[in-house]
């Protein structure tokens, strides 16, 4: 198909009506009425749809939201940061109370989770520009200056990259300079089927935290008959405590391109489409220049790279505040300009992904990867790492240490190490992955980290963040934490998983106020292994990950927690709470 | 000819068309396995119930989204996926307010269908009361969102002429809802509204003017289980050991209508045996005001909705062997428990100040200190103190209720029928 078509496929029909919502929410702070009224005229649909749309995502909204939005972080990390403090500054300094505008229609208070600044926390978007490393008399002077008439654009912070480590002697693979186009030679050089025996032997596999080794995506995508075929790449690093793909995006963003056109080239796609999180538009303008440097240096567009017949061209996507868009088939839907509901597994993407055409979908992480091993080429990038997990990959520190930020480490590195460069502080518990990951006690420092053994659960195999506690932080708190968070980015879509999150919450509630008695345990359990069972995606399949794996490793704790007076007699049911409300009645 | 695949679903060995979806092809050989969203001529299919979760190959996936391929083993009735499917429904019944007795589509509903089939009586999960209003403004139809189970039929299927959805979801999470669109609503021809009524696995949508009514017995699920051996698999209540000595059972009615109890007296002459065998202490049957003695049983109608029923409760568990929650009420707040998502002040002024029978004038809600608190929401009994058994219904069936008493007192063991097993 000739690429003027490709581009007028990918850019007609309601695929675009993401970003004419965020225009008008830009634009006046809300979406009103009319606006959805004439967008469903203009996509040809009924007004609930787009409705539908709207209430999906958590930065689309319905009423004003402030000439000046802010959105503070919520995370387990901020937390311990001193979010509270933080929480309460804005709201002295503004008038507003979280979740609402302040009578003058000025400031727009909003809580969101974790906004990937987990190495400077608290942090908070002001009309989407970032604010780093808050402290009291920094919120102060911000809203005094937006007060007086400064722009947010004007006084924002530009967050620190943070690479706190890469393998000693010049080794990095990540962060060394990438020479443009080189990569793409090389891939010309050894063709489709040798690009794709290169990441077969050095056993790349999908950083986003499922592992699929790549080799099989791109090359089931190759198959395919039907074209166009798509590529996209997953940018939405909605994973609490994640942030290696902005630090990838801030400073090898034309690595990931190149990654792109490989995968493009190797399948036989001519687009592809970066969905980047909503939360990290601060970025965008960083990455379009990237990609159309590219352009103008003849490396995207018609016959890249000077390679005959392979048109290439790439556009940004920005995802408006939903985590769950960050699962690939969730994704897909709203590029298409739907509400994020993952699909069924009735067809894969590679079969039928985006416009239902088949589409490759990976990580930031694992396009640069794939670009650095074509650039250096699979035997050099081999020396890296251990026999059977080769190469080295990127993780986000953050919490209780003292260098939170990047680590570029060889695969085969243990906990122990890791958390000695970071100069953890007293680490007790340590959250690997994200919420959906696996907790890990700090008894299970000498595990290495590596893609081996995972059956046995010997090594550890990390998605791209450790989240590092010390024995002062109370884990039911973090586990509240964690619950509120599926609880409320669950698409609602399956049983398990809406209803599930919910009453896991309330259970959690009980376990925190000394409620609890070993029934509840172990209805915990066996309810998280329900969801984990039925759920339609991995956001309910892992929601209870951690607390499943917690209880099992912290059983001294979770016993201290429970009601040792428990008889059955009073469920500690709080009658003066109960009756407050109608002893106003009292004469 | 399509190319044919072996597979074998508990153990048994079938030859299946490669590719056919295992929902339909299980049930062309007779074998059942249960589903809500699942509708034949959606495709692709829903899956958003996932009440058919199998195990395929040693994994746990829904059964309505797997195509057959060669060599796959199924598995279905083992004791933890029936104890799984049965959670997700129950999960349901805990999400929305299911009043099964006032709802038009009780007997026709799959929802209460699965619900017996699975064998439901009562659900492990607290009541989450979320807060949702019936919506009477769409012109052909009344959108109950407490039954929406949110299985995405009404979403996909009912289209207007011109092609346009009525129904989306709004919002995410647990505050997801079926919203109508008005504007399309209003253009859906009768058949069409009929057709969204008939669709919904539950009483959610409801088209004005229409009536599912049908005679108890003519109902879609009335007689015979779906499942052939459904007397065969029903839970028996085992044998236990007896209790010695004299029986002595206490009753109570709490935030109920005594229609519990009414049901209890409803054994006719067998009555007159059973006050042979057990002495009632604390009850209304005796008008005994306090306990006399200890009691092996004490049976609770009604939810919490004051305090004095909290006092009561508490003495009850105090003073009895095994407290049993009988009815609806009594089991997660039943009916009382409709005011929970709206303000008790509402409900009050409602009720004292400016309902249509109300005083003229009427400007007091009463308050003294000799009269019980009312709490701010109604309460299950299970949130009080410790229940050991439910016996569902509303009210619960009288020779249901003997059977479990009995098999309390004298470990007589017991079962349902399906016929029998119904609440509605
Ligand atoms: C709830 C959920 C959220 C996810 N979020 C992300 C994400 O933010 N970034 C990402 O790359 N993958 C994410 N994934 C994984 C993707 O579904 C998918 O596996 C990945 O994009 C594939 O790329 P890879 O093979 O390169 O890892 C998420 C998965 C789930 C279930
Ligand atoms: S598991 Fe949760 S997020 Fe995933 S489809 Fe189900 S409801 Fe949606
Ligand atoms: S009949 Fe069905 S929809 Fe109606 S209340 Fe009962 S379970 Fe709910
Ligand atoms: S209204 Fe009925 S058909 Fe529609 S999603 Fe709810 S239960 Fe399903
Ligand atoms: S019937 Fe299979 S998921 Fe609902």
């Amino acid at each position: 198909m000739p690429a003027e078509t490709v581009q007028q496929l990918v850019e007609s029909g309601q695929t675009q009506m993401l970003n004419q919502l965020w225009e008008l929410q830009l634009k006046n702070g809300f979406i009103n009425d009319d606006d959805i009224k004439k967008i469903a005229e203009q996509f040809n649909l009924s007004t609930i749809e787009v409705e539908g749309v709207v209430s999906f995502y958590h930065f689309f909204h319905r009423k004003p939201t402030g000439k000046y939005t802010i959105y503070l972080n919520n995370s387990i990390i901020a937390d311990i940061k001193g979010f509270k403090r933080i929480k309460e500054t804005f709201e002295r300094e503004t008038g507003a109370v979280f979740g609402s505008v302040d009578r003058t229609g000025t400031f727009g208070l909003f809580l969101t989770p974790c906004i990937g600044l987990s190495d400077q926390e608290p942090s908070a978007l002001i009309n989407f520009y970032p604010f780093t490393n808050l402290n009291a008399i920094r919120v102060k002077d911000i809203i005094n200056a937006l007060n007086n008439g400064a722009t947010p654009e004007s006084i924002c912070d530009a967050p620190a990259d943070n690479i706190r480590y890469t393998p000693p002697g010049e080794k990095s693979i990540f962060f060394k300079k990438f020479e443009d186009g080189k990569a793409l030679t090389h891939a010309e050089k050894l063709g489709a089927d040798g690009v794709i025996e290169a990441l077969k032997k050095t056993e790349l596999a999908g950083r986003g935290g499922a592992y699929f080794p790549t080799w099989k995506k791109w090359k089931a995508a190759k198959e395919q008959t039907t074209t166009p075929k798509f590529v996209v790449c997953n940018a939405d690093e909605g994973e609490p405590g994640t942030f290696k793909d902005r630090v990838l995006i801030s400073t090898q963003a034309t690595s990931m391109i190149e990654g792109m056109m490989i995968c493009g080239y190797t399948i036989g796609a001519e687009y592809g489409i970066i969905y980047l999180r909503g939360e990290y538009r601060w970025l965008k303008p960083k990455l379009d220049e990237a990609i159309d440097d590219y352009r103008k240096k003849g490396l995207l567009g018609k016959d890249c790279g000077n390679i005959k017949g392979f048109h290439f061209d790439i556009r940004v996507q920005m995802g408006a505040g939903s985590y769950v868009c960050g699962e690939e088939t969730a994704l897909l839907e709203s590029l298409e300009g739907k509400r994020g509901e993952p699909r069924t597994k009735w067809f894969f993407p590679v079969e039928k992904g985006y416009l239902q055409l088949p589409t490759v979908i990976n990580n930031v992480e694992t396009f640069c990867a794939a670009a650095r091993i074509l650039e250096m080429g699979a035997e050099q990038y081999m020396q890296m790492g251990i026999p059977g997990s080769p190469g080295t990959k990127l993780i986000s520190v953050s919490g209780d240490c003292k260098f939170p930020g990047i680590y570029e480490i060889e695969w085969g590195m243990t906990v122990a190490e890791l958390l000695e460069l970071c100069e953890a502080d007293d680490p007790y518990y340590i959250q690997v992955s994200g919420p959906s990951g696996e907790c890990i006690s700090i008894k299970e420092k000498y595990r290495r980290i590596s893609m081996l053994d995972l059956l046995a659960r010997k090594d550890i195999r990390c998605g791209g963040s450790f989240m590092i506690f010390n024995k002062q932080r109370d884990l039911v708190k973090v586990l509240l934490n964690f619950s509120e968070f599926f609880k409320s980015e669950s698409c609602g879509i399956c049983t398990p998983c809406r209803a599930g999150n919910f009453i896991i919450q309330r259970k959690l509630e009980r376990l925190d106020n000394g409620l609890a008695n070993e029934k509840d345990l172990e209805e915990l359990k066996s309810w998280g292994t329900i969801m984990k069972n039925t759920s339609r995606c991995g956001l309910g399949k892992t929601a209870t990950n951690s607390l499943i794996f917690s209880m099992e490793k912290f059983t001294d704790y979770f016993r201290g927690k429970l009601d040792k007076e428990y008889n059955g007699l009073n469920l500690k049911f709080d009658m003066e709470e109960a009756t407050e409300d109608y002893e106003k009645y009292k004469i | 000819m399509a190319e044919m695949v072996n597979i074998t679903i508990d153990g048994k060995s079938i030859q299946a068309e490669k590719g056919k979806n295992l929902m339909q092809v299980a049930k062309e050989n007779g074998i059942f396995i249960p589903s809500l969203c699942y509708y034949e001529h959606i495709e692709p299919p829903l899956g958003t119930c996932r009440v058919c979760t199998c195990k395929m190959n040693g994994k746990y996936n829904p059964a309505c989204t797997e195509k057959v391929s060669e060599g796959l083993v199924v598995e279905v009735n083992t004791s933890e996926l029936t104890d799984t499917r049965k959670a997700l429904v129950e999960m349901m019944f805990a999400e929305g307010n299911h009043i099964c007795p006032a709802c038009e589509k009780s007997g026709n509903c799959d929802l209460q269908h699965m619900g017996y089939e699975l064998g439901v009586s009562s659900t492990r999960f607290q009541h989450l009361f979320k807060d949702r209003l019936i919506d009477f403004n769409p012109q052909r139809m009344v959108m109950e969102h407490n039954r929406c189970i949110k299985c995405l039929r009404c979403v996909v299927e009912v289209k207007t002429s011109d092609g346009k959805k009525v129904f989306n979801y709004q919002e995410r999470g647990n505050e997801t809802f079926v919203g109508i669109d008005y504007e399309q609503e209003a253009k859906l021809t009768k058949e069409q509204a009929l057709n969204a009524m008939h669709i919904c696995p539950t009483g959610a949508i409801i088209v004005r003017g229409e009536s599912l009514a049908a005679p108890f017995g003519d109902r879609k699920f009335d007689m015979e289980s779906v499942q052939k051996d459904y007397n065969k698999k029903k839970t028996t209540h085992k044998n236990r050991p007896p209790v010695m000595g004299k029986k002595i059972v206490a009753t109570v009615s709490l935030a109920g209508c005594f229609g519990c109890h009414m049901s209890l007296l409803d054994i006719d002459e067998d009555l007159l045996d059973v006050v042979e065998l057990i002495s009632f202490d604390k009850s209304p049957l005796t008008d005994f005001k306090e306990f006399t003695s200890r009691c092996h049983i004490g049976i609770i109608e009604g939810g919490v909705c004051n305090s004095e029923n909290v006092e009561t409760l508490r003495k009850f568990r105090e003073h009895c062997d095994i407290l049993v929650s009988l009815g609806e009420c009594s089991v997660w707040g039943g009916l009382p428990s409709m005011r929970n998502s709206i303000p008790l002040s509402e409900c009050l002024e409602e009720a004292y100040l400016n309902s249509a029978t109300s005083e003229p004038g009427a400007n007091i809600i009463p308050y003294h200190e000799d009269l019980p608190k009312i709490l701010d929401r109604v309460y299950a009994c299970n949130e009080i103190v410790k229940i050991d058994y439910y016996i569902p219904g509303c009210p619960p069936d009288a020779n249901h209720i003997w059977k479990a008493v009995k098999n309390i007192l004298w470990g007589e063991e017991y079962s349902i029928l399906y016929s029998e097993f119904k609440y509605d």
